[in-house]
């Protein structure tokens, strides 16, 4: 047994004579992981945590003052249930609806992200970008023209009708289906790319392995392909779940007043109505349940290869 | 020909215009070590991944004891493999690793763990269960592949160049610790391999394979001492191939010559007993004497002078350039009896004819 076991090179005496203390030229060179990190900072610093300051501030002001007048800082925690009260419909309908637009990416994006990364072959590189090609045009020209797609008049509809598949007055604009339909569309291609990177990383001859050791395609895909690609399954619903709650487009632009989602209530609280105590306090609810829902996520389903 | 022998019958194997394997015939008997030993290239791995199911054969049938397992899908067939990279699964442990084949062959909990508990103290890593792959040495990667694969209790165990990845000393240390655990699992064990001393040092019987062909095909110590072919005297160690006509055959000896030199081997070593042929010697059998009146009668000898003088430990390797400017290599072992000879010197190379062969140019 010990013949077989690789032993590990004993008793060298290394280094006894180096000195511990680092030569002067690279002491002098300690603070240079913070000077790399310092732009990064500052700009954090100046953009995210001094505007959520001022957003969490904003969300405490007095719900009695107003644009002109001016607000007062008020510890004014009934804005949180006041925004709960009349904004709940919207708030829980567009969790639903993230949840409802990642399970579709899932469903769509995996076998899509699969055919890709290990039969694309050299079709590859075209295959990606053809997913990546959507985004060569603005996010909110391409929501338009799924509204031109969707309409009364257009081709979709009028097939729909044809077929009897919808009523002669039935339409797609303004319903769910077409405000889930937009966002999947929209966040596809965030499903798409983080799982065709670890796809694309899988040693193919682990299949082989698990073939050989009687598991069959369903079998070896569910024990073997789909816990190593597992991180790219959790980064591609994080980026999909994340901003599909908090988008306001497609609602917007596809969906009509009973598919608002809280990203276009927070949009006209801020901008239309000017009401930035309630548009403030949705914003922090909507960013601290995200939160809270990621980080249940991770810790169940968390892998350290992600996090 | 026992019940769990597994033949290969007219098997061919094309990849595009290209052929892998090419109307290969072979019967591995039940229980034995065999190796399939071959340059890159030369088909071995495609045989064994047509045993294994991972490639169908073109044309041809593989059986294994008398059920024909040609077209039967990989998952389903009584055969393992050691991969060449052991394509451990990284997410799992390495119990979970040697566990996967059994739990999918619906052995019950208790059963597995003291199976899989049996197979790494088998290997020698009972202490390593818990580990990922990626925290364990190549060596010890290695012995986890092997466990994964036999305690599936295969009848057959295909092992894909499972050394290649290791230095030599663990690949030594690993070629007799596989040749005990095949002595002790009884398993038929299929080898593919390029490394000649590994085909020899494990292996009941070796085929040597070329071109998607055998070359030849017997025990390691038979195929050493009388080669099929140039190829495989090339192939498994070295010889000194010298070209010479076969000049008439007398007394259960056939005489060649070759430069002008009369040398004679014995018939039942001869491959090839007419024409132009290459009289091959090992360079471990050849002799160097100062001068033709020193060779011991019965020897065959031939001239030269030496051209370089390598010491190697064990032996001394000299370079002997003949008269026809050709060079003999020579081992001679540092047993200490004869003081070294120089590069320049003039010796004679000389041989019993018994350990000379006779095979096709």
């Amino acid at each position: 047994m010990a013949a077989l076991l690789p032993t590990a090179s004993t008793g060298t005496p290394v280094a006894t004579d180096i000195p511990v203390e680092p030569p002067a030229g690279m002491r002098r060179r300690r603070w240079v992981p913070y000077a790399l990190l310092a732009p990064g900072l500052a700009w954090l610093a100046v953009f995210f945590v001094y505007p959520v300051f001022q957003l969490a501030m904003a969300s405490l002001w007095d719900p009695s003052g107003s644009v002109e007048t001016g607000y007062s800082f008020a510890w004014a925690f009934s804005n949180y249930s006041t925004a709960w009260e009349l904004f709940n419909e919207q708030f829980v309908r567009s969790l639903w609806y993230a949840l409802l637009t990642t399970v579709i990416c899932v469903l769509l994006g995996y076998p899509l992200a699969y055919a890709i990364a290990v039969k694309g072959g050299r079709w590859k590189n075209l295959m990606l970008v053809g997913v990546i090609a959507p985004f060569f045009t603005s996010y909110l020209v391409r929501t338009y023209s799924w509204k031109a797609i969707l309409s009364d008049s257009g081709p979709v509809v009028e097939f729909l009708r044809w077929t009897h598949l919808l009523g002669p007055d039935g339409r797609l604009l303004a319903t769910e289906f077409a405000v889930i339909a937009g966002l999947v569309y929209n966040f596809l291609p965030f499903m798409v790319l983080p799982l065709y990177a670890s796809l694309e990383r899988l040693d193919l001859r682990l299949l082989e392995a698990a073939r050989d050791l009687y598991h069959g395609p369903v079998r070896s895909f569910l024990r073997v392909t789909l816990p190593l690609s597992l991180p790219g399954v959790l980064a591609g619903t994080l980026l999909t779940f994340i901003p599909a709650a908090g988008d306001y487009v497609n609602a917007q632009l596809l969906g009509g007043p009973k598919t608002q989602m809280i990203g276009s209530v927070i949009y006209s609280r801020f901008l239309v109505v000017n009401d930035y105590p309630i548009a403030s306090a949705l914003s922090m609810m909507l960013m601290l349940t995200i939160l809270v829902l990621v980080m249940i996520y991770l810790k169940l389903f968390g892998t350290e290869e992600v996090v | 020909m026992t019940d769990q022998d597994l033949c290969i019958e007219n098997v061919t194997k094309t990849f595009g215009g290209f052929t892998a394997v090419d109307d290969l015939t072979l019967t591995i008997p039940d229980g034995s070590f065999f190796a399939l030993l071959g340059a890159s290239g030369c088909g071995k791995t495609t045989t064994l991944r047509m045993v294994a199911g991972l490639e169908e054969p073109t044309a041809g049938r593989i059986t294994l004891g008398g059920l024909d397992i040609t077209r039967m899908r990989p998952y389903k067939r009584p055969v393992n493999t050691v991969f060449q990279s052991y394509a451990l699964f990284p997410h799992m442990s390495v119990a979970d690793n040697v566990a996967f084949g059994l739990r999918r062959k619906g052995e019950n909990r208790a059963d597995t763990r003291r199976k899989v508990a049996e197979m790494l103290d088998l290997v020698q890593l009972g202490q390593y269960g818990s580990r990922r792959p990626a925290q364990l040495s190549g060596g010890q990667q290695q012995r986890v592949a092997l466990a994964r694969a036999l305690v599936n209790q295969p009848e057959v165990l295909l092992l894909d160049e499972p050394l290649g990845a290791l230095d030599l000393k663990l690949r030594r240390q690993m070629q007799i610790e596989l040749k005990r655990i095949q002595t002790e699992v009884g398993i038929t064990f299929v080898h593919v391999t390029h490394d000649q001393e590994e085909a020899m040092t494990m292996a009941d019987t070796v085929a040597v394979m070329q071109a998607g062909r055998i070359e030849q095909l017997g025990a390691p110590a038979e195929m050493y001492e009388f080669p099929a072919s140039a190829f495989v005297a090339n192939f498994l160690g070295q010889s000194n191939l010298i070209k010479a006509e076969v000049t008439g055959q007398a007394d259960g000896h056939v005489t060649v010559d070759a430069h002008g030199n009369r040398l004679a081997v014995p018939s039942a070593r001869c491959r090839v007993t007419s024409g132009t042929a290459l009289l091959g010697v090992r360079p471990e059998k050849l002799h160097l004497a100062d001068g033709l009146a020193a060779v011991p009668s019965g020897h065959a000898a031939v001239q030269g002078v030496v051209t370089d003088a390598s010491f190697t430990g064990v032996s001394t390797q000299y370079l002997v350039r003949a008269p026809w400017g050709s060079e003999l290599t020579v081992f001679v072992p540092n047993s200490g009896i004869a003081a070294p000879a120089l590069p320049g010197a003039q010796v004679a190379v000389h041989w019993s004819p018994a350990h000379s062969f006779l095979v096709g140019s």
